[in-house]
């Protein structure tokens, strides 16, 4: 494997049963970048994490972690990785300082808790115990922990799940920060924000395959999808009629263009003559969100009938609306 | 090894710290038993009681039994228990993500479990002398009790880790963990001695499982009864089986 590499997967399976989790994917992950394996809850984005982490076994396909295999070279890969598990899990009754500096006497050359420590922001909690802090701050512990072992991969799994606004900011900076120091991370998640905001690179994952990768600027043609332009008009004067456009529940009208320059100058022009404001004109660009929902095959038509869905998805399908 | 070792020995260590701060673990593993203690002797402490050929005051017996309780409660129930709840919380999936080996950690474990086991035998003990004139056992009699109560300890961690694969949660494992022991800690005589009156399916039930076998050795060290090899065998026995099944079928990863 060329050394740029820290991760490489080749049509990796994995069955449970008669049930194929995975179903042949291939991606890689270059040293120093932050990837995001995005999808729904059940799409094989765990199970894909946990055969490179080590904790299960493919069932075929070939996998390296800096050319090492989870399933032959584990207790030196697991000197070089360092896991956010997506369940929080700390000895409650120890403190910050203690929890950490156990996790460090694990590693053959850990860096100091200490430092650690502040780099996740805790240090003013240091002698507090872990069942006295708050989620986000939990959260930061379970990420020193990771951490101290002074791994080249972190595994980062649904990070922020469950935080209000302010901690996933928190700790989005604090990923940031782990990447300037050259830090190779896996980050999944199904927060499209989250992807949006720290990925270099994003695989979509569905049904246990790869339905798209890119950046979080090109996936899935979204660069090339049109933007759309929307404007309120007032009642009794008819948009330009030169433009393709639908009227919007809200009232507003919604036009859809190729040539975003002309277009721009014809609705000004139009407006100037009928007098219409343009304080409410609006130019989107086609969200994350609306590219990876048409990648997972999310239909609209059953986001309509909420209930019928809810009742046939369970628990896992609800969470991810 | 040295650092296996090494780690094992920091493990304790940590294990330790965690214990005594969580209130239950520590009020369940070392109030229980001294207030056993001091309710039976309440109730029965001027009687006498013949176990075996030896008579002997309820105070020296219970002294002996509610040590064996403790040392079952320590070893097997504070185990299983506490083993249940940091494998469904995933800390169990946690530690063997790092490069600490396995067998450190469930060696600090059995360890702690075996220091506060001695720690709670030794404080009943005491507590006996002092409150209840109990006897304690010195020279050769008190080494060999040793030997029982380590082989007594690291048996009964042994079988607290195998029970965890029947515990389908964190939440069902006080259910499972005293379920298990109870009826045979009342079958084996701990709570109530058992005569030459016991129905003979009681007496078969306790021959059979390690906890009547425990008991008397521990009475050998007060009451001074016959210490048998055999009763520190068989503990022992059922200990190798606690471990291979652990082997087989212990998991470190919460049941999904």
């Amino acid at each position: 494997m060329p050394s740029e590499l820290a991760v490489e997967v080749k049509g990796l399976k994995k069955s449970y049963g008669d049930f194929e989790a995975v179903k042949g994917i291939d991606f890689e992950i270059s040293k120093g970048e932050i990837f995001s394996l995005l999808g729904p809850n059940g799409a094989g984005k765990t199970t894909t994490v946990e055969i490179l982490e080590g904790f299960r076994k493919k069932s075929s396909g070939e996998i390296g972690v800096f050319g090492l295999s989870p399933e032959h070279d584990l207790t030196k890969l697991k000197e070089r990785i360092g896991i956010v598990p997506q369940s929080g899990a700390l000895d409650r009754y120890l403190t910050v300082s203690e929890t950490v500096t156990m996790y460090a006497g694990y590693y053959r050359n850990p860096q100091p808790a200490e430092h650690v420590i502040e780099l996740v922001g805790l240090q003013e909690k240091k002698n507090e115990r872990a069942i006295r802090l708050s989620g986000g701050q939990q959260r930061r512990l379970e990420v020193a922990i990771a951490m101290v072992g002074n791994p080249d991969l972190l595994f980062l799994d649904e990070p922020t799940t469950g935080f209000d606004p302010a901690a996933r900011r928190e700790t989005w900076q604090i990923i940031k920060g782990l990447a300037e120091l050259g830090k190779t991370i896996l980050l999944t998640t199904h927060y499209m924000d989250e992807a949006e905001f720290l990925a270099d690179h994003i695989a979509v994952i569905a049904n246990g395959e790869i339905v798209a990768a890119g950046t979080p600027y090109n996936l899935g043609g979204r660069d090339k999808l049109r933007p759309k332009i929307t404007l309120d008009y007032p009642e009794g004067v008819a948009p330009p009629p030169e433009l393709k456009n639908v009227f919007t529940p809200s009232g507003a009208v919604t036009f859809e263009v190729n040539d975003i320059t002309s277009a721009i100058y014809t609705i000004a022009e139009h407006a100037r003559q009928n007098n219409v404001s343009l304080d409410s004109l609006q130019i989107t660009r086609p969200s994350l969100e609306d590219v990876y929902l048409s990648l997972i095959g999310y239909d609209t038509e059953q986001a309509a009938e909420p209930e019928a869905k809810a009742a046939r998805g369970g628990r896992s399908r609800r969470r991810n609306r | 090894m040295i650092r296996t070792i090494r780690l094992l020995l920091k493990q304790v260590a940590y294990t330790n710290k965690a214990f005594w701060r969580n209130p239950a673990s520590a009020f369940f593993t070392f109030a229980f038993p001294i207030m056993f203690l001091i309710i039976f002797n309440a109730l029965l402490g001027n009687h006498t009681v013949l176990i075996g050929d030896k008579r002997a005051h309820y105070s020296t017996y219970y002294v002996s039994a509610m040590g064996t309780f403790g040392l079952i409660s320590a070893c097997y129930t504070n185990i299983a228990i506490s083993i249940s709840y940091a494998r469904d919380e995933g800390l169990l999936k946690r530690i063997s993500g790092t490069p600490l080996p396995k067998i450190s950690y469930i060696g600090a474990r059995v360890l702690h479990a075996l220091f506060v086991a001695l720690l709670l035998v030794v404080i009943t003990a005491l507590f006996g002398r002092l409150f209840y004139q109990a006897e304690l056992p010195t020279g050769v009699t008190l080494l060999r009790f040793i030997v029982a109560l380590v082989v007594g300890a690291v048996s009964f961690s042994a079988l607290g880790f195998a029970v965890t694969s029947r515990v389908k949660d964190a939440d069902a494992s006080p259910a499972v963990v005293n379920a298990s022991i109870f009826p045979l800690l009342f079958l084996s005589g701990i709570f109530i001695p058992l005569g030459n009156g016991a129905p003979s399916w009681i007496h078969w039930i306790a021959r059979i499982f390690p906890v009547w076998h425990f008991a008397l050795s521990m009475q050998a060290g007060f009451i001074g009864t016959a210490y048998n090899w055999t009763d520190v065998i068989i503990v022992a026995a059922w200990g190798l089986f606690g471990l291979l099944l652990s082997v087989r079928y212990f998991r470190w990863e919460p049941a999904r």
